[in-house]
């Protein structure tokens, strides 16, 4: 079943055409496990209109935030926008030239959860009696008030990962698994940016996203950033 | 504030599950021994978090979830978001140490939209840990820049999440929120139905 030959030697060959309007998962939380050479690739691609969907939404002007710079990025789902360093987001905010869609970082994994075990919805207690809950179906369990959170399979997932095979199996290091594995799991296709290519393939009980999930991958060291 | 963070350090109690928030609570890990027994966990995917001595050459890739460089206790696991999500929403967490724009006497928290209208909301994993945690304590600074109480009767701020805070640490006092109302334990001062300001 698993397929060889996903290796790419360019990142743009590796992301391969995005139509504008899409939707793309990004994975990382604070500048660990991003994928800045993919997301480097999709803003050379011109594609625009973008909704993207991401734990933090970048610093500086690399990753996310070149993106929004850029202007292609319509809508951001995110759940911890500010941060040390957010001025692109924080400027497309203040010129009303971005749509928020504010989650609880679980609730952004959940629904994304739902997408990678194949179901529609989810009931979450999260966020019940809060704003981000309101006009939202919601349901008593146990006595508790339960929002109705629905699957979120974007188009496409831009993965970082340690270490990669030709078959797309993918390993992590530290705490930069982050959003990556689910991001993987729930998206249309997914393209991951790994620090090494390994020439042999992973040993099958240290693969911790199957090559399955993997359409292409492409290699940079771990010192490339933005 | 490390004075208020020594104090919440020293109330947790040994072999609980404990989750710090992004800010101010990650001061907690700084001043707590390691022999206290506490396991701390970290939203972004990680249980049995230790600071790193001052002279510790780092990992660049275990971080805490303010991405500072952090170490890890022996019998420590990492994990992926969602891993980490389904062990805060299923009450695996013992206390949540979070930080907050304001706390009410009822216990309802505020602290992912501020006053400031420029200033965007993030929420982050407050939410999450409100909802799932055993006992939310809150460590903030006592007043706003304002000069007044983040103890208030009642929020002024959108509510991120109703009756959850039970202990507030805060520069000048700690208050433990009871279904009797709030009592200040500290400097000890007995128990009123709301809260004096100096």
């Amino acid at each position: 079943v698993a397929q060889r030959g996903k290796v790419r030697t360019r990142a743009v060959e590796a992301v391969g055409s995005v139509a504008d309007g899409a939707s793309i998962v990004v994975g990382g939380f604070g500048d660990r496990g991003i994928p800045y050479a993919l997301l480097d690739a999709l803003c050379d691609s011109g594609a625009k209109g973008l909704t993207v969907v991401s734990i933090n939404a970048g610093a500086g002007r690399s990753g996310v935030a070149r993106l929004i710079s850029e202007r292609r990025v319509e809508r951001l789902v995110c759940s911890f926008p500010r941060t040390a360093g957010s001025v692109a987001f924080e400027e497309a905010w203040r010129e009303r030239r971005i749509a928020l869609e504010l989650l609880p970082m679980g609730t952004l994994v959940a629904r994304l959860q739902a997408a990678a075990s194949g179901l529609a919805a989810v009931y979450s207690p999260v966020g019940a009696g809060t704003a981000l809950a309101e006009g939202r179906e919601t349901r008593e369990f146990d006595g508790r008030a339960h929002v109705l959170e629905t699957a979120l399979r974007p188009d496409l997932a831009l993965l970082r990962a340690d270490r990669g095979d030709e078959y797309g199996n993918l390993g992590y290091r530290g705490t930069d698994r982050n959003l990556n594995p689910i991001a993987a799991r729930a998206a249309r296709r997914a393209v991951a940016q790994v620090d090494h290519l390994t020439p042999e393939p992973l040993a099958p009980e240290t693969v911790e996203t199957p090559g399955v999930y993997v359409e292409r991958l492409v290699s940079f060291a771990s010192e490339f950033a933005s | 504030m490390i004075g208020a963070a020594r104090r919440l350090a020293a109330d947790l109690p040994s072999g609980a599950l404990v989750n710090l928030g992004r800010g101010l609570p990650t001061l907690v890990a700084d001043v707590l021994p390691e022999d206290r027994g506490v396991v701390l966990q970290s939203e972004n995917g990680l249980i049995g978090l230790a600071r790193l001595a001052s002279d510790a050459d780092p990992d660049p890739t275990v971080t805490d979830a303010s991405k500072r460089p952090v170490g890890l206790r022996p019998g420590a696991a990492l994990m992926d978001l969602a891993a980490s999500f389904d062990m805060i929403r299923s009450g695996r967490i013992d206390i949540a140490v979070l930080g907050a724009f304001e706390v009410s006497i009822a216990g309802d928290l505020a602290n992912h939209v501020s006053n400031d209208p420029e200033f965007p909301p993030a929420v982050g994993g407050a939410m999450d840990l409100a909802a799932g945690a055993r006992a939310v304590w809150v460590l903030m600074r006592h007043a706003d820049k304002d000069g007044r109480p983040k103890m208030r009767e009642r929020l002024d701020l959108p509510v991120t999440a109703r009756g959850v805070v039970r202990r507030v640490y805060t520069d000048k006092a700690t208050f433990w929120i009871e279904p009797e109302g709030v009592r200040q334990v500290w400097p000890v001062h007995g128990r009123r139905s709301g809260v004096d300001h100096e």
